[in-house]
This record gives structure tokens, sequence and C-alpha cells, in this order.
């Protein structure tokens, strides 16, 4: 039973120099046209309860008043969300009016763009919001009652310092967010970072210093009383992102809007990615889709391994015999044997999971569950 | 046909190669040639006709032998057959081209109207003299405007003997001279000697095996006559078989009733194993066999050694199997198993020189899709033993324990080096630095100086071609023939990672270049093998002594943080490119360790 979403809003204000996501620059857009898209390709779905929603970009609030509110009263009208109905936010454009619109028809969970509290770092990474904008949203947020936020940050940045790590941290303890997602930059392609460092304008720290200021980061929001349940995501206890989880666990979830991707009946999908041939598509077609793979057992139980590795509590040993009809050790019980002895895998009720050590190189260890 | 018939055939026969330095324009000629005869429609002209591997297009090279049959109606109005034999043109090749060059009368010396005579082509003039062939001149590439031809055709009559006044300027590339060449093939190649109705007696001088026609041998008929159904002998081996086909290439294969005197063409006869066609013996009649066989070739023996393992331990069998498919082709290609601690069962590969041995790991990886590990190239050491006996070691790791070696000898050749006088300094300090021994040196003109030095066998498989070319702007050209063994004060160098010694990265050195070559190839190490979980110490020993010791710092963060909304192919996609990465690394110990480390002993002198 597929019982989350994702819904892609391909469109920013501006384009931020790290970003390889699917989007394009808001102006001259046909974002009405994209937003009727989306509501036909809802309607594809049948009325449902769902468990998750999660709307993300591009930018989500980078849409009008009125193009928000066409959106949501279309979701309100088809699904009935249960436990987490999450949007994407720009700190700037976090308006009273916007977060009353979206709080109105039933978002419960906030994801805010902050990547940093250092106006300079922000200006590296092309962000439309400084220092204050954050503080703003944030007292919306507050005002409005609508304390389930996480702030999403970003480290390992060209000129960053452990100071401006700390003082993240500092911000951290002082705002009080339910979540924190903290990613490390990682250079993609086809973006600005990438042709700077590529002509050798500018440089991020090796892998080491990486390392370490991950395992500083893990350190102190466990400290601040936000333990890590995600490669990348701390939370207070019953904070945890119910949507993302969906992903780590391998559950299926249906993906909306260009580029969006899907999972749906053990078969991966992505929607074409031009707004304007995912629009014309929808018209015509009522589908975007562009591609759909069938995933063989061995790779739904190679993707269950590295997603559910992931997160801290790991891979549940019985759920995977029930899923896949044989039991974890039967299929990868040498790669684990293998691992633990490493140092970097570990087994706990019922659970496989990775050690401390073992998740600052997570990649060296899930590739050994590919064939 | 009858033996008259035959006899006027064999008048119009003209079979001949070409001899040139690489890039003087040897398979440009070719193609020239083949599109100004009766053989080849433009159309269907791919340039280097002749170069039928990949790899042989690719690095523009020629390795494999290829005959090919033309028609050329010259200017007296008579039609002539010509056979134009292809020859490899680098420097581990020598032997082949020593094959091609038997089953020919002449040659066509192809020289840059710019560049002049190289050292490579030198060595080839002398093999054809050796032949008796009959060399044609040509200045090539006289219309770039570089060239100097009359300046080359004074070099050629200085130094090869040949009259200035016999050279043919030409520019294969455009067109010129192409005529007078081939003219000048059908005067003064000669004809083939030889009986048609004589016992037959036909030269293999290359084998290909074929999966389904068996082995092709190439053959030039010195006497007699041969056709399908002909039950024939192999006269070293006195093996007997029935032949199923006689042809020529055109350069497509084609099936033709008989071979006779003066033809250069191939046979096929069910023939499983190349082993029983060895290139240089001498096919005759069963029914009607010569007396003796044709003089042949004498073995070539690889110089140059390496181990070579799969990195997946269970392809050994199919190493195994692509050699042997390899060596049906090349029967200077030697291997035997070969056990290393670090990398487990592989084989010990001996090869005519560097290319050579990168050719075959080439080929190795491409054609039959076997992931290698080969450790860095050997020669061969005679090591005279305390109790006077010998070990013959071609194998830096079963060097034996130094306590009981009495002295080593290692193979040295004698390098000839052509170089423009500019670059005399640098050739030399090359030369010095590559423990040579200065022989002599002489002006070949105004420019051009010819430089000979005696260097260690093991010091030219170290990279010195490279160095050479990059301290010469490429200018230098080079050749060198083995002279025999030296006594030299040669040390083992063992290779520790992690505290284990892996026996793959030992290498021999000489003693006075010991610690400076150990501090190297550990820093060498250290940027070649990537971090792994853990701290790696790497250390360089001479025996129990540590001399050099550096640390590969373990690695940092390796988990891709982003979540990539649901887009999870996109997380499969990257690792799956990390896996292949690490495809490609052998394991030894709990270390990862690519294939460039274990020749990062070739690469020291780099930086």
């Amino acid at each position: 039973m597929v019982d989350s979403m994702y819904i892609h809003i391909p469109f920013c204000n501006r384009i931020c120099t790290y970003c390889d996501f699917n989007k394009v620059l808001i102006d001259n857009q046909p974002v009405d046209a994209y937003v009727d898209a989306l509501i036909k390709e809802m309607r594809q779905i049948e009325p449902m309860t769902l468990r998750t929603i999660f709307v993300g970009g591009g930018t989500p609030t980078a849409l009008s008043e009125a193009q928000l509110e066409k959106l949501l009263l279309e979701i309100d009208s088809r699904f009935t969300v249960t436990e987490e109905f999450s949007f994407e936010a720009n700190p700037d454009e976090l308006t009273m009016a916007k977060l009353d619109l979206l709080h109105n028809h039933g978002v419960n969970r906030i994801s805010l763009g902050v990547q940093t509290f250092n106006d300079e770092l922000l200006k590296v990474l092309g962000r439309s919001h400084g220092y204050d904008d954050i503080f703003r949203a944030i007292s919306h947020l507050e005002e409005i009652g609508l304390t389930n936020y996480s702030i999403d940050l970003m480290y390992n940045l060209p000129g960053e310092t452990m100071d401006d790590i700390k003082d993240s941290l500092k911000y951290i303890s002082e705002l009080k967010p339910k979540h924190i997602s903290w990613y490390s930059l990682i250079i993609e392609p086809h973006t600005v970072f990438y042709n700077r460092i590529q002509k050798g304008q500018m440089k991020v720290d090796d892998d080491e210093a990486e390392g370490e200021k991950y395992m500083y980061i893990m350190g102190e929001l466990a400290k601040l009383g936000y333990p890590q349940y995600e490669i990348s995501n701390f939370s207070e206890k019953e904070y945890e992102s119910a949507h993302n989880k969906t992903y780590w666990k391998n559950d299926e979830y249906f993906g909306l809007g260009a580029g969006s991707h899907g999972y749906v009946g053990g078969k991966r999908y992505y929607n074409t990615k031009p707004v304007n041939h995912y629009i014309r598509a929808i018209e015509e077609n009522g589908s975007a889709v562009k591609e759909t793979v069938e995933l063989t057992l061995n790779e739904q139980m190679e993707e269950e391994m590295f997603l559910g590795l992931r997160m801290n509590r790991g891979v549940d040993m019985r759920r995977f015999e029930e899923k896949y009809g044989r039991s974890l050790d039967s299929v990868y019980g040498d790669v684990i044997d293998d691992e633990k002895g490493k140092g970097n895998l570990m087994e706990k009720d019922g659970f496989i999971s990775l050690t401390k050590a073992g998740r600052l190189v997570g990649n060296s260890v899930f590739i050994g569950f590919l064939n | 046909m009858n033996d008259q018939e035959r006899i006027e055939r064999q008048e119009k026969i003209r079979n001949f190669s070409i001899i040139a330095h690489i890039d003087h324009g040897k398979s440009t000629l070719a193609d020239r040639i083949l599109e100004n005869t009766q053989s080849v429609a433009s159309r269907e002209m791919k340039s280097q006709l002749l170069d039928s591997m990949d790899l042989e297009r690719e690095r523009g090279i020629t390795i494999k032998l290829n005959a090919v049959q033309l028609k050329y109606t010259a200017k007296d109005g008579e039609d002539y057959i010509f056979h134009l034999i292809d020859t490899p043109g680098h420097v581990d090749f020598t032997y082949e081209v020593s094959r091609s060059l038997a089953a020919c009368e002449g040659a066509v010396l192809v020289v840059d109207a710019a560049q002049g005579i190289e050292a490579q082509t030198l060595a080839n003039v002398y093999l054809a003299l050796d032949n008796d062939l009959e060399l044609i001149p040509v200045i090539n590439k006289i219309d770039l405007p570089a060239a100097d031809p009359e300046r080359i055709a004074q070099e050629v009559e200085d130094v090869v003997g040949l009259p200035k006044e016999d050279a043919i300027k030409a520019s294969a590339k455009a067109n010129i001279g192409i005529e007078e060449i081939l003219e000048s093939v059908v005067e003064t190649v000669p004809a083939p000697a030889g009986d048609p109705s004589a016992p037959l007696k036909a030269l293999i001088f290359d084998s290909i095996f074929d999966p389904y026609r068996g082995v092709i041998s190439s053959i030039r008929i010195m006497e007699g006559t041969v056709r399908a159904g002909d039950k024939i002998r192999m006269m070293a081996t006195g093996k007997e078989f029935e032949v199923a086909e006689v042809g020529i290439n055109t350069p497509k294969p084609m099936a033709v009733e008989e071979l006779t005197v003066g033809d250069v063409g191939f046979l096929t006869a069910a023939i499983k194993t190349v082993g029983d066609s060895r290139v240089g013996d001498t096919i005759t009649l069963a029914a009607n066999p010569a007396a003796t066989p044709l003089k042949g070739y004498k073995k070539m023996n690889p110089m140059v050694f390496c181990g070579m393992f799969p990195i997946d331990s269970n392809k050994y069998n199919d190493l195994r199997e692509a050699l042997e498919k390899l060596e049906l082709n090349d029967s200077s290609l030697e291997y035997e198993p070969e056990t290393s601690q670090a990398l487990g069962f592989g084989f010990r590969t001996g090869f005519l020189g560097l290319l050579h041995m990168e050719i075959v790991q080439e080929r190795i990886e491409r054609e039959f899709g076997i992931e290698l590990i080969a450790t860095a190239p050997s020669v061969i050491y005679d090591v005279h033993m305390t109790d006077g006996s010998k070990e013959v070691v071609d194998n830096p790791s079963q060097m034996p324990d130094p306590q009981k070696v009495d002295r080593i000898e290692e193979p040295y050749v004698k390098a000839t080096i052509m170089v423009p006088s500019d670059y005399v300094g640098s050739v030399m300090e090359l030369c010095q630095r590559k423990r040579g021994n200065f022989v002599t040196m002489d002006y070949l003109d105004d420019i051009r100086v010819n430089i000979i030095y005696e260097i260690p066998l093991s010091e030219i498989v170290f990279d010195f071609f490279d160095q050479l070319k990059s301290n010469t702007k490429g200018y230098a050209s080079f050749d060198y023939e083995l002279i025999g063994y030296k006594e030299s004060r040669l040390v083992k160098m063992d290779i520790l990672l992690n505290n284990e010694k892996v026996d793959a990265l030992s290498f021999i050195v000489h003693r006075d270049f010991a610690y400076e070559r150990g501090k190297l190839i550990v820093e060498k190490l250290k940027t070649l093998i990537p971090r792994q979980q853990f701290e790696v110490p790497v250390q360089a020993a001479i025996g129990q002594k540590i001399i050099a010791r550096t640390n590969i710092k373990s690695m940092g963060k390796n988990v891709l943080s982003k979540c990539y909304g649901g887009d999870i192919s996109r997380k499969r996609k990257l690792l799956e490119k990390q896996k292949e990465g690490k495809k490609k690394m052998k394991s030894v110990g709990n270390v990862e360790i690519p294939q460039e480390a274990f020749l990062a002993v070739l690469k020291m002198d780099e930086e």
C-alpha cells in the first residue's frame, strides 16, 4: 500500500551556486500551467488517506499565494494526511500570509532552508536570504504555532571554519528546533561551484577535514538533545521525519511534478524534467513518466540495505525476511561478517546497523551489498 | 597453369616491404600504393588499411604482419603482381620485421624529409641488407614546410650508402612520387628465383589462429606449388595436414587455385594450434618432400618479464585461456604459472619489450574482459651463488638471500640514440643517470649526432624511452640490442604495506641508488594508493633494514549525505561507480591497491 507522496515545485527566485536539482528561475515560467498540470497529475490517483506528503523543490515557497492556495485546496480535497505533511520553505519567502495558508491547509511540518547562519557564506552559496530572514521566519513559525520545523544546514562549505559550525550549534541551542538536517556540501557537475573548482577558483576541504567536522557535528548535536537517526538527520525524540524515513525504509511513494521520482508496485519511475515537457505530457496523456524500471528481487534487497543502513537503527532483520522471504543472513551473511570484522557493522536487538566508524565510510560499506 | 605459365608469371612478381620509422608515413604510403594499383577502390579505403586490429589503428602502429597482393600495369605495358608485406615499426618487434623481410626481395626505405634517418630505421636497414634485399630510398613528406629533401638524400647516402640520385622524392599524403616508387619496384626489386616444379618449400612467416578455420599460416613459396587437397608436412615438427584452402589477401582474403613460386599468401589445413605451424618452419609436400628446410629464423627470446594476476581470483583459468589464445598468434609471448603471496595465482609472462607488454595487457583486458594487475617489469638476472651454482631470476621477489649470493649479473644493451646536436648534453645526462657507459659518438651531418651507450636493460625497461623523448622534445630516436651480461652491485628492495611485505612490489636496484629510490618509491606509493579506513605505513627495506618510510593517512568521510528527494537510482549509480573503482583494485591483506601502484617503480623519475 503506497501511502507517501512527494510533490516537486521546480521554481526558484534565485539559483544557488551548489544546486543541481531539477529547477528553473521562476521569471517568465508557466507557473500557473504547471500548478494546473500538477493538479491534473494528482487526479490520476484515487482520493485516499496518505501517511505523509512532502512538497519540495526547487522552492515551493516561490509560488504565489494564489498558486499555493490552488495546490493546497486540491491536496486537501483529495487526500487525508494522517502523519506528516511537510513543506520546504526559504526563510525570506516564508511570509506570514503564506505560512497561514500552509497552516490552514494541514501542513504540519516545515523544512526551513537555512543552510548556514553566516551571511558571508550565504552569499557564496547564492542564497536569496540573509541572517535576519532566518530569525524572522522562525518567529513567524512560533507565532503561528507551527513548532515542528526542521533547520536544514550544510557544512564543508568553501571558506567555512569550525567557528561557523560552532555558531550554528549555538543558534540551534537557542532556537530549539525539533529537527536538524545537516548535509555536507557535495560538488555536483552542472553547478557554479563545480565550474569554479574546475577552474581552480575555489577550494573545499578534503574528506579528512570533512570527516572531522562530521564527527564533531554528530557529537555536539547529541549533547544538545538531537540524537542522530540518519547519516545527515538529527531530531528530538518523536520528531524524526516520517516522510524521509519512507525512502530509507525502502517503502513505496508517489512522485509528482517535473523530474520527480516515484516507487510504486516494485517499479521505480521518474517524470520528464523540463517544465514545458512535463506540462505538455500531463495535458496530453495525464502522465509524464519518462522511464519505469522494475526492480529485480536482488536490486530490491540491495536497496533495502544501502538505504536502511543510513538509519542509525539500521535494517530490521525480521522485516527483511518478511519482505523478501529470505533471511538477511542467507543473502548477505558474508558481507555482514566481513564488515563486522572491520568494525563497520554491528548487530543489536534484531537490527543490523553501521557503527560510528562505519557511518563515516558508509559508501564503502554499502558497495559491498551491490552485486 | 602449367610450369611454363608459372615461370612466365613468376617473372612478373615483385615482393617487397616498406621500412620506416614510426610516423614517417609508412601506413599512408601503403594506403597510397593500394589505391594506385588494382586492389582496393578508393571508396573502400579506410586509413591504415593494413592495420587490422583496433589497437593498431588507435596507436597508429603495426603489430601483426599483413601481406597483400596487388596488380600493377607498369609503363612498359606489362602487368605485374606485387606482394606488399607490412612490417611493424617499433623496436619491440624487430623480430617480426626480420620475418617480413625474409619473404621479400626488396624494400622501400621511407625517410621523413625533415627528420631524416632514425635509429630504428637504420636497424631495419641492416636487417634488410642481411637478407640481401634491394632497397629503394624514398624521401617522404617533401611537401611539408620543414622538408629538406636534398639534405636527407645526402644523409641516406652517407649513412646507408644508397646514392642520393636514386632517392625518390615523394609525399604519400599528397600523392606525389607514388608512380615513380611503383616503377622502381618493377625495375629494382628482382623477380623471385625458384623452380615451380621442384619439391615444395614454403616459408611460414606468420601464423594466426582463427576459431573457425584453425591456424591461418602466412606463407611465401620459395620452391614448388601448393593447392587445396595437398597433403603437407611441417618440416620441423613432422606433422602432416591436408590443405583446406590456399589464398591471397587483396586485402580481403580470397581463395585461389594454387600458390606457386614467389607467391605470398595464406594456407589453412585444419591446424589446431599455432605450435603446429611454427613461424620460420618450412612447409613441404608429404608425397614429395624437399630434402632440406629453408633457413628459417632464430627464435627471439623475451627480454622483459612481469607477473600478471587477475583482480578477481576466480578468473585465473580465464586468464590462462586468454594467454593460450594470444600465444596462438604471438609466438614471442611466454608465460608460466606464478604464485604471489600478495596477489595470489597468476602468470609470469615474458615479452619482447615494454610496448609488447602493454599491448598484451590491453588485449587481455579488452578482448577477454579480465581485469588485471601487472607487476613492474623485470629483466632476467644471472645470480651466481657462493656455492658456485647459478640461478636465473626473472622475478625480483625470487632473488635469493644475499648471504648466499656471490655476485649478480644483469643484461646490458647497446643503445643507439640519434639526436639533434643541441640535445647531446641532456641525452648524455640521462644515460649517465641510467647507469650507462659511454661508448662513442659521431656526427651524421652538421646537425645530427649518433650516440652509443651501454646501459643496463633494466634501466631501459624503466621508462627510459619516455624520458628520452621528453628530454629531447621528441627529437631523439632510439634502438637497442642486447650485448650480454655484466656484473652489477644490485640489491633487492622490498616494500612493506601496513607492516606486511608485498612480494609483488619488490624490485631490484643498484646499491648506489638504493636509498634515493627507496625514498622516492614510498612517496610515490603514498600518492598512488588510496586512503584506507586506517593509517597505512609504507616502508622500503633492504633485507631487514628499513631505509624509507611514510604513512598513508586514513580515509576521511566517505558517505553520501544527500537525500536527492526520492531519487534512489541516482544513489545507486553513485555507489556502483565507487564499486567499479574498487573492482580495479587488488586487496592485499586489508589494503586495497590499484594497478598504478605496482608500476610505481617505473614512474619514480617523473617528478
